[in-house]
């Protein structure tokens, strides 16, 4: 039940919006009304459904009156949040009622499509540097729905595979990424596991050593380090510590990083962390192509995957190749943009930022080349020399702390691998050294922006 | 059986026919065998200590000496693609699985010919052929890890059981109630075995555990335990073959607390300050674990003291082969340290 806020408004006629369900839901659908226009109501009554990728919701009434108008039609998707919805008259006011006067900027009309839409309008380039058949067709689809989908192929193609996790089955996974996987495989495959990571990442490791093929969620990486020892201690090292007899063919995934207005606890990016590990692969994929043809990558692959995905880019829709079995490589970057002025490093949700400020620096006469890593161990070094051997200048790009960060391992590597190519030194945009701020313009101070990366790229340029 | 059952956290419900009064017997073969079996453990770790005074082993090293009859008498009961994952103090288990003392000893050594090619160590050795999944160091951890190949189990319908060990110091880890719960909310055949020593690491169960009857530790989960004289190996194997019934039976996991004694320090490097040498000394005189067989034996009239020499010497010359091959045996070559790190099958770099 999520209970609207009513508008600041007259006190005859109060404006229902459209509630956010989550702290990054910034739209969502309409499903139904289950009051009419002139409908009386009380406050607490359930006037309609809204429904998002990830929830369905009722929405209650705040106060007593009628339902003077319907401002967006059963079934209008993609309904902003704060859209007004409906306008509730006081008692005596008659159901044609008009909206209340000078209180709402927005139009109170019935809106097929968000006044502001969320950020996938950013066209992704979304091109996969693997070489597609000519001709192949392409379906949208969120990160949400290509991660689910990954798993669907994997567990029809091999009965080894399962998923084990909290909420991964009757609830539909905490985030929906496992949506409809218990009516397909059962509860043999889906698996709710009481809230016990420790134990259940132990747990998914001896499955693993025992032959099967295991995808641990973690309903969020924060809550991984809870079952740091298991990961690290059993599920990187047994390979080499048996001398190579015992693999650990698991695959830990769940989203990574900072969501929204979380708070320190909830907002850790572990990139760096996993990244430090020998026998662990960590995969960070941005687009819905690269989610679903790495997933499947992981699943397949006999080692030890740290699949870290990002909350914020569920919701977000890509172009993925309609193929009967779509893989990408594990530890090959992809060349996002094409350009030969600076290389912008990037990865996961940096490449939102990387995306953004490419565009501003094109319209500022900069080329930029983003390189998407996509996996961070094994990183795709040569890639990255050899986009700097033809630019000269390198920026990073990440959500996670500063020291001994993604961006200083590239920086490193660099020093290393391509010195003599370096026409300035490589800059690290990364999240602030501090822990996540709950306060809104706090916590978009903590984060990367894409003016900061403008900045930085304008830097290296001697711009 | 009904959740609220709280006859199931007495101890385990015996299923077909009741102990003997006066402890369950062996047939001679069975003594036999048992003696042989832990006298190879014994002699085994005595060299291992030997060779680690000449400083031919290094790190850690954590001697099973007094508590062969643990996993001796559960092996008696393994059949066939039964599992066994224990922690650091791990010689006599992998002994006990069959695997080649060659190949133990050489990987105490570091050497190319052990286990896990000296990557290993004392604490880290594998072997799936043998069904031995480690050999792990991080007190506790490897209960969830046995936890997961009894899930395995279940998940491919088998009816095998894994036997998961671990000592009264993992026993106070938050990992281990982790485990019960998922273990008996699935009815997943593990048969959880506490080798209770008496002393985690240089503390005593009585400073360290608040309720030091480990039996009773899966109460709040409705997981039967039973406490076991862990020095009779008769009565070791009577309880194992009880607990994997209740396994195979479909029943859920069971606890057994072995009460057992190391004499030997934590690790080589004790000097166990923190027990008086009287009391070692009357658990080696009143309680060894294979004395106790030996005695029976003679006794009995079931052999003579030839037979046993004969068997202690078969057993001398199988070590003596082990020390001579981890002594001799080459380091492993320095390519090594580069290999094993990423399964080569993986997909992508």
């Amino acid at each position: 039940m999520y209970c609207t806020l009513p508008a600041p408004d007259s006190d005859m006629a109060t404006n229902v919006l459209m509630p956010a369900l989550s702290p990054t839901m910034e739209q969502g659908k309409l499903t139904k009304w289950l009051k009419k226009e002139g409908d009386p109501v009380k406050s607490g009554d359930v006037i309609a459904e809204i429904e998002t990728d990830k929830a369905t919701m009722e929405v209650e009434a705040v106060d007593d009156g009628l339902i003077a108008k319907i401002l967006v039609p059963d079934g209008t998707e993609n309904v902003a949040v704060n859209t007004p919805i409906a306008v509730i008259a006081g008692e005596g006011e008659t159901a044609s009622s008009e909206v209340a006067p000078g209180s709402e900027p927005a139009t109170p009309e019935p809106q097929p499509t968000p006044a502001v839409p969320m950020a996938p309008a950013a066209a992704p380039k979304g091109v996969p540097a693997e070489a597609l058949p000519e001709g192949t067709a392409m379906v949208t689809m969120t990160v949400r729905e290509a991660l689910r989908d990954a798993m669907a192929e994997e567990m029809r193609r091999d009965e080894t595979v399962f998923i084990l996790g909290e909420e991964v089955a009757e609830y539909q996974g905490a985030y929906k990424i496992t949506q409809g996987l218990l009516d397909e495989f059962g509860a043999r495959r889906v698996v709710d596991t009481p809230i016990t990571e420790h134990g259940f990442a132990g747990l998914g490791v001896g499955a693993a050593m025992a032959g099967l093929r295991p995808i641990v969620e973690f309903m969020t990486f924060n809550f991984a380090m809870q079952a740091m020892d298991q990961i690290i201690n059993s599920a990187a090292k047994t390979l080499y510590m048996s001398g190579g007899q015992m693999g650990c063919p698991v695959v830990f995934r769940g989203p990574n990083g900072a969501a929204a207005r979380v708070a320190a606890q909830h907002s850790q990016d572990y990139c760096a962390w996993y990244s430090n590990v020998p026998g662990l692969k960590v995969v960070v994929p941005y687009t819905a192509a690269d989610a679903k043809g790495l997933l499947k990558s992981a699943i397949r692959d006999p080692n030890p995957v740290i699949f870290l995905e990002n909350e914020i880019l569920y919701g977000h829709s890509f172009e993925v190749p309609q193929v009967e079995d779509h893989l990408v490589p594990i530890g090959v970057a992809r060349i996002a943009r094409e350009g030969k002025d600076v290389t912008i490093v990037s990865f996961g949700i940096g490449m939102t930022y990387a995306e953004k400020a490419a565009t501003e620096l094109e319209a500022q006469g900069i080329d930029a080349e983003i390189l998407d890593l996509r996996t961070l161990r094994p990183m795709d070094t040569a890639a990255i020399v050899e986009s700097v051997k033809k630019t000269g200048r390198c920026v990073t790009v990440e959500e996670g702390w500063p020291q001994c960060g993604i961006g200083a391992e590239i920086s490193a590597r660099l020093m290393e691998q391509a010195f003599d190519y370096l026409d300035a030194p490589v800059v690290r945009i990364t999240g602030k050294d501090v822990p996540m701020p709950y306060a809104a313009n706090l916590e978009k101070l903590a984060l990367p922006s894409v003016a900061e990366v403008v900045e930085a790229v304008k830097a290296v340029c001697y711009r | 059986m009904a959740p609220s059952d709280t006859a199931r956290s007495k101890p385990a419900p015996r299923k077909g026919k009741a102990t003997p009064a006066q402890g369950p017997s062996f047939t001679r073969e069975e003594e036999l065998e048992a003696y042989r079996r832990m006298l190879l453990i014994r002699r085994f770790e005595e060299r291992a200590g030997q060779m680690y005074g000449m400083g031919l082993i290094g790190g850690f090293c954590h001697l099973y000496i007094g508590q062969e009859a643990v996993v001796t008498g559960v092996m008696m009961v393994a059949k066939e693609g039964d599992q066994t994952i224990t922690s650091y103090r791990d010689h006599g288990h992998m002994l006990a699985c069959g695997m080649d003392p060659k190949g133990v000893m050489a990987e105490l050594t570091g050497r190319r010919g052990g286990y896990s090619k000296g990557k290993g160590g004392s604490m880290h050795m594998f072997s799936k052929a043998k069904q031995f999944y480690g050999g792990h160091g991080i007190v506790g951890a490897q209960v969830p890890l046995g936890t997961g190949i009894a899930f395995a189990n279940r998940y491919r319908g088998n009816d095998n059981v894994c036997f998961t060990y671990f000592g009264d110091g993992a026993a106070n880890q938050g990992q281990v109630y982790e485990s019960f719960n998922m273990a008996e909310l699935w009815k997943l055949p593990v048969v959880y075995i506490v080798e209770n020593n008496r002393y985690a690491m240089g503390t005593s169960v009585t400073r360290s555990s608040a309720l030091t009857d480990f039996s009773k530790r899966g109460q709040s989960f409705n997981i039967p335990g039973e406490q076991v004289d862990g020095m009779d190996v008769r009565a070791v194997k009577a309880a194992a073959q009880r607990a994997t019934d209740w396994c195979r039976g479909g029943n859920g996991p069971i606890i057994l607390e072995m009460q057992t004694y190391r004499y030997r320090g934590h690790s080589m490097s004790d000097p166990a300050k923190y027990r008086s040498k009287e009391e070692v000394q009357k658990m080696r005189e009143e309680h060894d674990p294979i004395e106790q067989v030996r005695q029976r034996l003679l006794s009995g009239k079931q052999a003579s003291e030839d037979e046993l020499k004969a068997i202690d010497a078969e057993v001398r010359a199988t070590i003596a082969e082990a020390v001579d091959f981890a002594s001799h045996d080459a380091e492993p070559d320095p390519a090594e340290l580069w290999t094993d790190v990423l399964h080569p099958a993986g997909a992508g770099l």
